[in-house]
């Protein structure tokens, strides 16, 4: 129980200190809030009425301390760019991109294991090489590029899968709302012409993302699995005559399983947070967007709320990783 | 080397999955009585018609609410035309219009409308005070006297104000989306402290318009839904869906695909490309925004007079209209734009680096340095490089510092940029409302104005500011019409801001698609005209 503690413990205090620095540079950026508010055509008087109204005029420890008090009593206040509860905004956006990031990782860590795996085993052979140059391509080519012309071809010349936005507006707001994540809401509604919608809408951009996680996690579980391949316990395996698909799967695969775990988990959180552009070339109504656009408008209580949020992704993902590392790995303690 | 099974299995779910016949393409057209817009609507922060200033909100409060006068969406240049007001006439003294509304209007809701709710609409608005109220308060209405001014009788709405105005003037203002007439019964019941439901009217609708809200989701659509008991006639359309697609590129494609009917945001290289498919039409609509210079007169060297009159020649009018402008901006000098009253065609200043030369030789410079401060949008930057090339040419040197939007904004109404480049955009539909922010600053020392002029600290010469506030209260429409074009002769011959090109949009839309309206230059979008044909 001490231990569960402690880690809540620092949990808190991660995001605490994640939210002041957020806080500070919020404020000291050289955008202004009420600007967004009032516009081009106000007045000094409606300025500084917008100004007192949003509390600004109080000295920074007051406003922080305010801040802190509304977030703690769950008020994660109102989004002066969308004019909509902050809480609201997050509970829309966020699926989107947990579905997208998801995905995207499920691929990377299907194709991209086995891939790495394989090109370790054959060292310089073509799956190497192939692998080689699928993470080369996707370490190289930017992703807005690989986006568009995705979408040129599989939607625009192919007509494979639907276009930009999370469905189209035949199924919009057809399916009731269980989780927000679209596949599983409308799989749980039994609607399956929204499912196959909802498919073909986030295939593209999971799959670009996916190729991208998948670039960086097959190189890491390449290089993990020859590190193992060259150890000595290998050797003895092999002179024992164990079949190689035995040795590569039943031997030096359980012994990365663990450092992957925490690659997967790094992946997975970069694509939480990092998958703006992705967003903005597919019209995904995620997180990514949402924070990079409120920012530039000097929104702070959505700019503060999202990096909560994805914050706090990152506290739990970190915290899986190391339950999953003690689990799979005895000598952890 | 063999797969392991559990790799082979994965690899062929995973070919199954991406297989075309595992995804047949279910989408092709839009419903034939949906119309579904892409565009860029991340600028909507209210939807409340006393807040929104936007041009994304207004394109939305315009559809959910009717105001006492507005245009014919298929004839604007017929100005504005009795809407909720019957009729309307002006008291001797020409203080004071009284407006009869017409009878069995009903609110969205099922509430009448009445005189009472479009008194209470004026009132709230002046009461709130938010960005837009000075369309109403220019006419002497305060927080303080609205409720004396504005009052309602029968079905009479009697609106006084503290001078004789144009009939004009006044009821261009009226079709503002800040004269929208809301359901007061209906916003009472949501009132929070005294915001007057503002928090609200901000994610609702309240109105008796073509259209109700559906739903607003932010940055990522808007729909509407028709109202079939609207006074005018149910609209063709049953759903307006407005999309938010950020790329030019992404919404040609959808609209290629059919899975969008109009793309607002298509950029020229876009449209050249769709114009060859036949499926699809682009229209041309002037709009009212434009793209002008502002030499700021606080800096010695813009406040010569020789550079201001040489910067009128540095300007590569007909390069940047037919490069990176094309289509999409045309060439206009004055500060009223085409489409309405009084707008003046006087287009005389000509690219012209020899002139210029000579004039600043004449004047004794020969060398200098300048700063402008552009938002990091292609077009600003590709205007500010252009001019930069052709003011080298006559030894004058401008730096270009790139910022976002809100920081470029901030330092302009602080009037720390010397060479503006930007756009502005009317805000009612009477060339009053440029003239009073390009031609008018009334106390240039003052520690903050509004103005653009104030903006430029340009001391507007006391005549011209005259001229200006006389305009308005001119009942005669042609006199109007022609004191407007003396005052534009005037500031385009000796003013240090330089209006230099207004705005056309140009939307792709499907072919079939009719009745389209973005409001021309003096309005918002328009869906209830809008028909679809099949194609």
């Amino acid at each position: 129980m001490r231990r569960v503690g402690g880690v809540l413990l620092s949990l808190a205090l991660t995001l605490l200190g994640l939210l002041v620095v957020t806080f500070i540079i919020g404020r000291v950026m050289p955008i202004d809030p009420v600007l967004k508010i009032v516009g081009d055509r106000a007045t000094p008087a409606q300025y500084e009425a917008a100004r007192q109204a949003m509390g600004l005029d109080k000295p920074l420890i007051v406003q922080f301390a305010t801040y802190m008090g509304d977030v703690l009593r769950g008020d994660f206040g109102r989004s002066i760019s969308t004019g909509h509860p902050v809480a609201e905004d997050l509970r829309r956006v966020f699926p989107a991109t947990l579905e997208l990031a998801s995905l995207g990782t499920l691929i990377g860590i299907v194709i991209g294991v086995p891939l790495g795996v394989l090109a370790a085993a054959n060292r310089g052979g073509w799956i190497d090489q192939v692998a080689r140059v699928l993470a080369l391509i996707g370490y190289s080519v930017p992703i807005f590029w690989l986006g568009l012309m995705g979408l040129l071809v599989f939607y625009g010349m192919l007509h494979w899968v639907g276009g930009p936005g999370r469905q189209d507006i035949l199924y919009d707001g057809m399916v009731p709302q269980v989780t927000g994540l679209l596949l599983i809401d409308t799989a749980l509604a039994g609607d399956w012409g929204a499912f196959r919608d909802a498919f073909s809408h986030i295939i593209l951009p999971a799959g670009l993302l996916g190729y991208f996680s998948l670039a960086y996690i097959s190189r890491m579980t390449r290089s993990f699995m020859l590190e193992q391949l060259s150890a000595e316990y290998i050797t003895t395996a092999r002179v024992k005559g164990l079949p190689e698909r035995r040795v590569i799967w039943g031997h030096a695969f359980r012994n990365i399983a663990v450092p992957l775990i925490t690659v997967i988990a790094l992946s997975f959180g970069s694509l939480l947070e990092g998958s703006v552009l992705t967003e903005i070339i597919f019209s995904w109504p995620g997180i990514g967007s949402y924070i990079t656009k409120t920012l530039l408008a000097g929104d702070m209580n959505a700019v503060l709320g999202g990096t909560i949020v994805v914050g706090a992704c990152f506290v739990t993902l970190n915290l899986l990783s190391d339950i999953l590392y003690r689990l799979l790995d005895p000598r952890a303690t | 080397m063999t797969f392991p099974f559990h790799v082979r299995a994965m690899l062929l779910a995973t070919a199954v999955a991406l297989s075309p016949a595992a995804m047949a393409p279910a989408w092709a057209e839009t419903p034939a009585n949906a119309l579904v817009v892409a565009a860029t609507i991340d600028d909507i922060i209210s939807l409340d018609p006393a807040q929104s200033f936007e041009f994304s909100g207004n394109d939305v409060t315009q559809n959910i609410y009717d105001r006492l006068v507005d245009f014919d969406p298929l004839a604007l240049d017929k100005g504005f035309q009795p809407a909720l007001a019957e009729s309307w006439k002006v008291s001797e003294d020409g203080k004071t219009i009284t407006l009869t509304m017409r009878e069995g209007v009903k609110f969205q809701s099922g509430n009448p409308v009445r005189a009472e709710d479009a008194a209470w609409s004026l009132q709230r608005a002046v009461k709130l005070d938010k960005s837009p109220a000075f369309i109403l308060t220019q006419f002497g209405l305060t927080p303080q006297n609205v409720d004396q001014m504005v009052r309602a009788e029968g079905n009479t709405l009697s609106i006084t104000m503290d001078k004789p105005y144009a009939e004009s003037f006044v009821l261009n203002c009226l079709t503002a989306s800040v004269g929208a007439v809301v359901d007061k019964e209906t916003v009472l019941q949501h009132v929070e402290g005294d915001d007057y439901g503002n928090k609200w009217l901000s994610t609702n609708g309240a109105g008796s318009g073509p259209f109700s809200l559906g739903a607003w989701k932010p940055n990522e659509a808007v729909q509407l839904v028709a109202n079939d008991a609207y006074w005018q006639g149910a609209p063709a359309m049953k759903r307006v869906i407005v999309k938010n697609v950020q790329e030019s590129s992404a919404q040609r494609l959808q609209l290629e695909q059919g899975d969008i009917d109009v793309a607002r945001n298509l950029t020229p290289t876009d449209i050249d490309a769709i114009a060859k498919n036949d499926k699809v039409q682009i229209l041309n609509e002037p709009k009212g925004r434009m793209i002008y210079m502002g030499l700021n007169q606080k800096d010695p060297l813009l406040s010569n007079p020789a550079v201001i009159q040489a910067m009128r020649h540095l300007v590569d009018f007909e390069g940047m209209a037919n490069s990176f402008l094309k289509g999409q901006w045309i060439i206009h000098q004055n500060f009223v734009p085409a489409g309405y009253l009084g707008a003046s065609d006087d287009n005389s200043w000509t690219y012209d680096v020899e002139a210029a030369k000579k004039i600043l030789a004449d004047a004794g410079i020969t060398s200098g340095t300048i700063t402008t401060k552009v938002r990091d949008l292609r077009e600003y930057l590709d205007v500010a490089q252009t001019l930069q090339a052709s003011m080298a040419q006559v030894g004058l040197t401008l730096n270009i510092e790139q910022m976002t939007g809100a920081q470029v904004l901030d330092a302009y109404r602080a009037r720390q940029v010397p060479v503006f480049l930007g756009e502005w955009g009317p805000d009612y539909a009477d060339p009053q409302t440029n003239a009073s922010t390009f031609a008018i600053n009334p106390d240039n020392e003052a520690a903050k104005g509004s103005t653009l002029a104030w903006r430029n600290a340009y001391a507007v010469p006391k005549d011209m500011q005259d001229a200006v506030l006389a305009t308005v209260t001119e009942g005669d429409s042609a006199k109007r019409t022609a004191m407007y074009l003396d005052i534009q002769k005037q500031y385009h011959d000796s003013a240090p801001i330089l209006p230099l090109f207004q705005r056309v949009e140009q939307d792709g839309a499907r072919k079939g698609l009719a009745g389209w309206s973005t409001g021309g230059a003096v309005s918002s979008a328009m869906y209830r005209s809008v028909t679809k044909a099949a194609q």
